[in-house]
């Protein structure tokens, strides 16, 4: 497990953060910008001294102020990717690479020089010096380099946020490789969504130096406090599901989330029995009282009404239980009266098949 | 412009009084830099304002001091010689020391700035890659400094071949032993019939210092370049 359970005063910005990880996958902390994110890897990386704290990652405490133990950055082995690199200007990428293997000797090791350099594709930029590289190549370069120092856990601070659209895809395949590849555990600082869709598996939500929601990203994605961040419109399901099997007529495919709900999505590359994300976002979703006819809506799904939060004005949040997989819809106050929804009631969730996204995920 | 045995023997002696001086001074100027910058201590501003003295005082003043300390029967120079036979008054050594004294702050100021300019995000990124203190300092800090060490040691040089007043008022004019190329013009000057000798060493002067300066530009082009940072 990782347990982290800090608190740090500066000025007038007080964080006070307490989470708990399993080790396996990787952790989002997810927030706003200045809400306290990069203090709190910061601190878990040493660099920064909390008021109160304890630090347990994989059954080894790096930080307890109440018994007085606190381990310098140098001997906590927790890797760190920096949103802006800081590669040695005066190293080669070789000698940077080198840098924290060299210092990593009796260490066990977590990943090979040779397999790094193969994963991130650094064999070209090897005699290059950081000057010469785009933002993309140094960031996997600082990967490589936070890697080759064997660390117990690796933070990444915003790796993408310095790069614009076209290289941050350029870079993502490769955090995707890693996290299939290694078993090392993550935490992944982020405040685009997106990103974290893609990578994590446990969510952290951070706001104002609190954590306000936490737990797998299926369950922490349905949590309210998630819509202030992310804003109504990204406010979405994320299920993880099974691929059953590929219509060949159709060219949809169909995929099983939690015990028994069935969805249709495109997912061309998906494989029978291959494991995919899939977000249903909250505006996509019609309910309806009866089993729709007539519709072009792919989609429709019974299940029950788990619960209804009025939203604003007009605006219900609504949280509908398919089989074992939840998924959250908005509809209209007016709606909710129309069709007489009711927690435990029955419902027809519709859900078009373009508006589904899904991502391979392992 | 052939010059006289004697003239080579000043310029000679200036090269090596310049560069014992920049030698024996660059490791204490990197610790004082250090100690300024990076330092958390009471006596911080004394400590700068100490250093800095040589620019402000004149320089005579600076050479009297250094007579009254380290003159023979001086607080320091009589144990020096007692302890270790070392001799600084009237000798090479002392006329070093002089040029190293005089020389001292701008060899600092080059030094601090450069260690100014060190990012610390990259001391904390070798921390996190396993880099203890010392460490730290030798394999990312000081490398990011040499274009101010650099900087530092050329300028140094350059101001040491030049000085003049500390070192006639503390180790005088002797030929071979401490007549520098500012003393061998003073020299020259007040000798009746020393018009020619005194303008071939005076642009024999010029000469070094454009030299100088020119170095000093080069290393910091060549180093900045390697950085990336031109």
């Amino acid at each position: 497990m990782i347990r982290v359970d800090v608190a740090l005063r500066r000025g007038d910005f007080t964080l006070d953060a307490r989470f708990e990880a399993p080790e396996a996958g990787v952790v989002a902390l997810f927030g706003r910008s200045g809400c306290g994110k990069t203090t709190l890897v910061n601190l878990i990386a040493g660099l920064l001294r909390p008021d109160r704290g304890r630090l347990d990652i994989g059954g080894e405490t790096l930080l307890d102020t109440a018994a007085g133990r606190d381990f310098a950055p140098e001997d906590r082995h927790v890797g760190y990717v920096f949103q802006d690199a800081r590669l040695f200007p005066h190293l080669t990428v070789a000698a940077n690479l080198d840098f924290g293997l060299k210092r990593s000797r009796g260490r066990q090791r977590v990943i090979e020089y040779d397999e790094v350099v193969t994963l991130l594709a650094l064999a070209p930029l090897l005699h290059r010096r950081p000057h010469s590289l785009s933002g993309g190549e140094r960031q996997r370069v600082g990967l490589g380099r936070a890697l080759l120092a064997q660390p117990r856990l690796l933070l990444l601070d915003e790796p993408l946020a310095s790069l614009d659209a076209a290289r941050r895809e350029e870079v993502l395949p490769y955090l995707e490789a890693l996290r299939l590849r290694l078993s090392l555990p993550m935490i992944y600082v982020s405040h685009a969504f997106d990103e974290v869709l893609r990578l994590a598996t446990h969510l952290v939500v951070l706001e104002t130096g609190r954590v306000v929601a936490q737990g797998p990203l299926t369950e922490v994605s349905l949590d309210p406090t998630l819509t202030a961040i992310v804003g109504p419109a990204a406010v979405g399901a994320v299920l993880d599901a099974e691929v059953l099997e590929r219509d060949a007529a159709s060219g949809l495919t169909r995929v099983r989330v939690g015990r028994s709900g069935e969805l249709k999505l495109r997912a061309p590359d998906a494989v029978p029995g291959a494991h995919v994300r899939v977000q249903v976002l909250a505006r996509d979703v019609i309910l309806s009282d009866r089993a729709p006819a007539g519709l072009s809506v792919r989609n429709a799904l019974r299940g029950r009404v788990v619960s209804i939060d009025p939203q604003g004005d007009e605006a219900c949040r609504t949280l509908v239980d398919l089989g074992g997989a939840r998924i959250v819809a908005h509809v209209t106050r007016d709606a909710v009266a129309a069709l007489a929804l009711r927690p435990g009631g029955e419902v027809w969730a519709l859900v078009k098949t373009v508006s589904l996204r899904s991502l391979p995920f392992p | 412009m052939g010059l006289t045995p004697a003239e080579l023997d000043a310029l000679l002696l200036s090269f090596n009084v310049a560069a014992r001086s920049v030698l024996f001074s660059l490791p204490l100027a990197t610790l004082i830099a250090w100690l300024l910058v990076r330092g958390r201590f009471r006596g911080r501003f004394v400590l700068d304002a100490f250093v800095h003295l040589p620019l402000v005082l004149p320089p005579v003043v600076v050479g009297y001091l250094l007579l009254v300390l380290f003159g023979r029967r001086g607080v320091l120079g009589g144990w020096l010689h007692e302890a270790f036979g070392i001799q600084l008054a009237f000798t090479t050594a002392g006329a070093a020391l002089a040029t190293a004294v005089m020389s001292f702050p701008l060899m600092v100021r080059a030094i601090r700035l450069s260690l100014e300019a060190v990012d610390r995000g990259l001391e904390d990124a070798a921390r996190t890659l396993g880099a203890g203190p010392l460490d730290r300092f030798l394999s990312v800090t000081l490398p990011l400094m040499l274009p101010g060490i650099l900087a530092g040691a050329v300028t140094a040089f350059a101001a040491s071949l030049g000085e003049f007043g500390a070192v006639i008022t503390f180790v005088s004019n002797i030929p071979g032993e401490t007549r520098t190329l500012p003393l061998a013009l003073y020299t020259a000057i007040q000798t009746p019939g020393g018009d020619a000798a005194a303008a071939r060493i005076a642009g024999l002067s010029l000469v070094l210092g454009f030299a100088g300066l020119a170095i000093s530009e080069w290393l910091a082009h060549r180093v900045r370049r390697t950085l990336g940072q031109a």
